[in-house]
């Protein structure tokens, strides 16, 4: 792992260490940092997906909503441990993301796009319609809080667990991207055909790093659903999945800290356009069009290039 | 340096109405340079593309080592030790010349996601291993003072050379290059020619598609020459300049052009 | 009602939907024809065909043909915009960012509809006043049958530009080999724009036609134009007659299967069949297997 990622994890979590105590105690600013700890790991494991391995998914949201309902309803109808249920949610999840994944990574570009669309669709409307399990469209409630051997982990408390699993996961994923995996994965990227030929099972690699961007997906999903204690459909519709792909290509999918920028600009933005609900998906229309055009390869990259303009030319995006 | 490394049987490959590959039958001795020439639209690199598994032949079968090949997929095959080049050099842009070079490591090497995720020990040499087998690489074709450059800012004939490096990378016993000395001029092409040789010194098997007569002559030890997809001539350098037919079909238009 | 008229109703509620169905998926085989991508935005030309018909002839008052006729008019220069602001901008990119470019399209264009409209359906009259007919112990309202005469108008217009016109056939050579085209003289760019341009005006001609019925509201365009691509999928990416085919069978699975099997996941039966497609048999029914795999995407 190169230095700068490791000083860059160190800020990090020295922020996120002081965090609560600069805040001054208030739940406001402590829970949006949750909700952007939340997506930042969903959008980690899409950065992996279209930023390295080069491939796409425009139905992320529903592999966010498996891990939120399986925490939920595995927690209040059944009652098992939170824990269990964020392990049997990620099970469900990376079994679910093979059997989609198998066939639909086969596929090119625009079918790839268009097939996790429609599976992210279908599994919205099942959402909605196993009402006797899901709770239909009026959602689910109740989920119980997550406590520690009793003790209630609220508040800063939270905070701490979901950028914990954040700080974990970018760790993880560093190894896995600086590791032969990962060069795997962005030889797949660069050119299919090279790949296979040098003994990379390009499609193979394709369905695991599905499979492990599923697995985000379903932890971050379980980790809201204990914090907001109430999930319905809504949360998990296209939409969503189209917001998820926009932290990634707005932060810049090339890089894996561009998934937390990403998911930074685009949770603390809607909470300035509160007042403005009519131009919500106006904006979020705009910005994303703005930077396909103007800085297709994300933010981060905008802003380094501002302060380094010696870096290469070649804006290709992700 | 020993037997049949690479057996072709009667061959065929057609695409819809078109006859790429007719009917051909030849065989690869293990330690030899054998080069593939033959107008554009021969069907070279159709046979490379057979040979490493990236479509099916329609009839006929091969064998690498003893072993069938029909119907394996590409990385199945690069595994069993056969590694190629591309006519349009193929490297993977967005890594360094190193990583290309490491990444040629894969087939050899077997860290999953887990143990690279939480690096354990047992990848971690495994990366040490990589790493330094790539810098060998690099150093044999001489480019390791340009390992932490970015893959495609090196010049054309550089990048043909790290496509190389990449394969050998590999350890495969049988090495297909597409047409290495394309776009080279005089020096670099001596320069892959010496290469080639050393290449055949470790105990690699050579397969070469080129256009580049003289290199051709200079170093191969057998010459196959396709027409149509057909074969029309088989044999040493020297046997193959003197048959007519192929110089009419071929070298006979160089010498027009000459 | 007996099972046979109810069978006859799901029957022609099959033929409405999949009238519309078809037409979206012409508009994504003329875009794909032309320029080789899919544009995720063509739903929401059918919701702005919609809204706009309903603005024009209810808020504005203007009558009928003219309303449509301006619709069409305006959800054209929509498209032709577009095309010229986002998509011929744009050089040398990746697959991915074309594809998100058209999804970005599409959100901006929601945007717009939600700022505008908000998030209320809006309905029409339908174009001539009168009861629905009973044919069979089926009722069937008179909207339909202008759904379904003008569909077939528009597909054997489309049909005839294609085959008979030189414009037609132009746009059919760039998608094929673009570099060729641009040898015989064949303004590649322009007709990037021509086919977004038609496309815009078929999605919008489906949206007009269709509000009468199913009233039409902001986000409409995401399943509409993902069900239109199942079609265009189904009936061989490429073939405009084969969309068309395809457009029709999968409205009648989806009326079939809402009417027998569940109203809740009629959506889902569209979907699936477009996953089951892609997955089995991406080159549709009446595309070429072997040239499929040749296509770029």
């Amino acid at each position: 792992m190169k230095k700068k990622d490791v000083y860059t994890l160190l800020w990090i979590t020295i922020a996120v260490g002081l965090f609560p105590w600069a805040a001054g105690g208030t739940d406001y600013f402590n829970t949006l940092l949750v909700f952007l700890g939340i997506n930042a790991i969903t959008t980690m494991g899409l950065t992996l997906l279209m930023g390295y391995a080069g491939q796409i998914s425009l139905g992320h949201a529903a592999f966010f909503g498996l891990g939120a309902y399986s925490s939920g309803i595995l927690t209040t109808q059944y009652s098992l441990h939170p824990a269990v249920a964020f392990c049997i949610g990620i099970l469900l999840a990376a079994a679910i993301a093979y059997v989609v994944g198998k066939p639909t990574l086969r596929l090119k570009g625009h079918y790839m796009a268009v097939a996790t669309l429609g599976f992210g669709e279908i599994l919205f409307i099942v959402f909605n319609e196993l009402s006797p399990l899901t709770g239909g469209p009026s959602g689910l409630s109740g989920i119980p809080p997550l406590t520690f051997w009793g003790y209630p982990i609220e508040g800063a408390l939270y905070l701490y667990l979901v950028w914990g699993l954040v700080i974990l996961l970018l760790l993880f994923s560093l190894n896995v991207i600086n590791s032969r995996v990962g060069r795997a994965l962005r030889a797949l990227h660069g050119s299919e055909r090279a790949a296979n030929a040098m003994g990379v099972d390009a499609s193979g690699y394709k369905v695991q790093v599905f499979i492990l961007s599923a697995i985000y997906a379903s932890m971050a999903g379980s980790l809201y659903a204990h914090f907001v204690t109430f999930i319905s459909p809504g949360s998990f519709s296209l939409m969503f999945s189209i917001l998820l792909l926009m932290m990634v290509v707005v932060g810049g999918a090339e890089t894996i800290w561009g998934a937390i920028v990403g998911a930074a600009v685009l949770t603390l933005l809607p909470e300035y356009l509160r007042g403005l609900e009519d131009f919500e998906v106006l904006a979020y229309g705009t910005i994303l069009m703005v930077v396909l055009l103007f800085m297709p390869r994300g933010i981060l990259d905008g802003v380094q290039r501002l302060f380094s303009p010696s870096k290469e030319a070649g804006a290709k995006g992700p | 340096m020993s037997g049949e490394i690479l057996r072709v049987r009667n061959m065929q490959k057609t695409f819809g109405g078109l006859r790429a590959i007719d009917n051909l039958s030849f065989a690869v001795a293990g330690g030899m340079i054998q080069s593939i020439i033959g107008p554009n639209g021969a069907g070279k690199t159709t046979l490379f593309n057979l040979i490493t598994g990236i479509f099916p032949p329609s009839g006929g079968n091969f064998e690498f080592a003893g072993r069938t090949l029909n119907g394996l997929r590409p990385h199945v095959i690069a595994r069993l030790g056969i590694s190629r080049t591309f006519q349009n050099v193929e490297l993977f842009g967005n890594m360094t010349v190193l990583e290309n070079v490491m990444l040629g490591r894969h087939s050899r090497t077997s860290a999953g996601i887990f143990s690279a995720g939480f690096r354990l020990p047992g990848m971690q040499q495994e990366e040490k291993g990589i790493k330094e087998a790539a810098l060998e690489e690099l150093r044999f074709m001489g480019l390791e003072s340009k390992a932490n450059l970015n893959a495609v800012s090196l010049p054309l004939g550089e990048q043909k050379l790290l496509e190389v490096a990449r394969a050998l990378a590999s350890q495969p016993r049988l090495l297909l290059l597409d047409e290495p000395a394309a776009g080279l001029n005089m020096r670099e092409t001596g320069k892959l020619s010496e290469t080639i040789l050393r290449i055949r010194d470790r105990g690699i098997t050579v397969m070469l598609v080129e256009h580049d007569m003289s290199l051709v002559m200079e170093i191969s030890d057998g010459v196959l020459v396709l027409n149509y997809g057909r074969m029309i001539a088989e044999g040493p350098p020297r046997k193959i300049q003197r048959n007519p037919e192929v110089i009419a079909a071929y070298l006979g238009e160089e010498a027009e052009d000459a | 009602m007996t099972f046979a008229s109810q069978l006859l109703q799901y029957l022609f509620t099959g033929l409405t939907l999949g009238s519309i169905y078809a037409l979206v998926a012409l508009g994504f085989t003329m875009i794909y024809n032309a320029t080789g991508i899919i544009n995720l935005a063509q739903g929401e030309f059918v919701m702005l065909g919609g809204l706009i018909m309903v603005f024009l002839t209810m808020v504005l008052k203007v009558p009928l043909l003219l309303g449509f006729l301006l619709t069409v008019v305006v959800v054209t220069l929509v498209g032709a915009l577009f095309e010229r602001l986002a998509i011929h901008p744009l050089k040398n990119v990746s697959l991915i960012t074309l594809i998100i470019i058209t999804l970005a399209g599409s959100i901006l264009f929601r945007g717009i509809a939600m700022f505008i409209w908000g998030k209320d359906p809006y309905a029409l009259p339908a174009f001539s006043a009168g009861q629905p007919v009973q044919l069979w112990g089926a009722t069937l309202q008179l909207q339909i049958f202008w759904i379904l005469a003008i569909t077939l108008l528009v597909v054997l217009g489309i049909g005839f530009f294609f085959k008979r016109t030189l414009t037609g056939k132009a746009m059919m050579a760039c998608a094929f080999n673009p570099l060729a085209s641009q040898l015989v003289g064949i303004n590649v760019r322009k007709m990037v724009l021509v086919s977004f341009s038609l496309s815009a005006a078929v999605g919008a001609i489906a949206g007009t036609i269709i509000t009468p019925i199913t009233l039409m509201e902001y986000d409409r365009g995401p399943l509409l134009a993902l069900k239109g691509f199942a079609a265009a999928v189904l009936g061989g990416l490429g073939s405009g007659p084969g969309s068309v085919v395809a457009g029709f069978i999968i409205g009648i699975l989806e009326s079939f299967g809402a009417g027998l099997i569940s109203s809740g996941y009629k959506d889902a039966i569209a979907l699936l069949i477009l996953l089951i497609i892609l997955w089995v048999r991406p080159s549709g029914l009446f595309g070429n297997r072997e040239e499929s795999e040749l296509k770029k995407f």
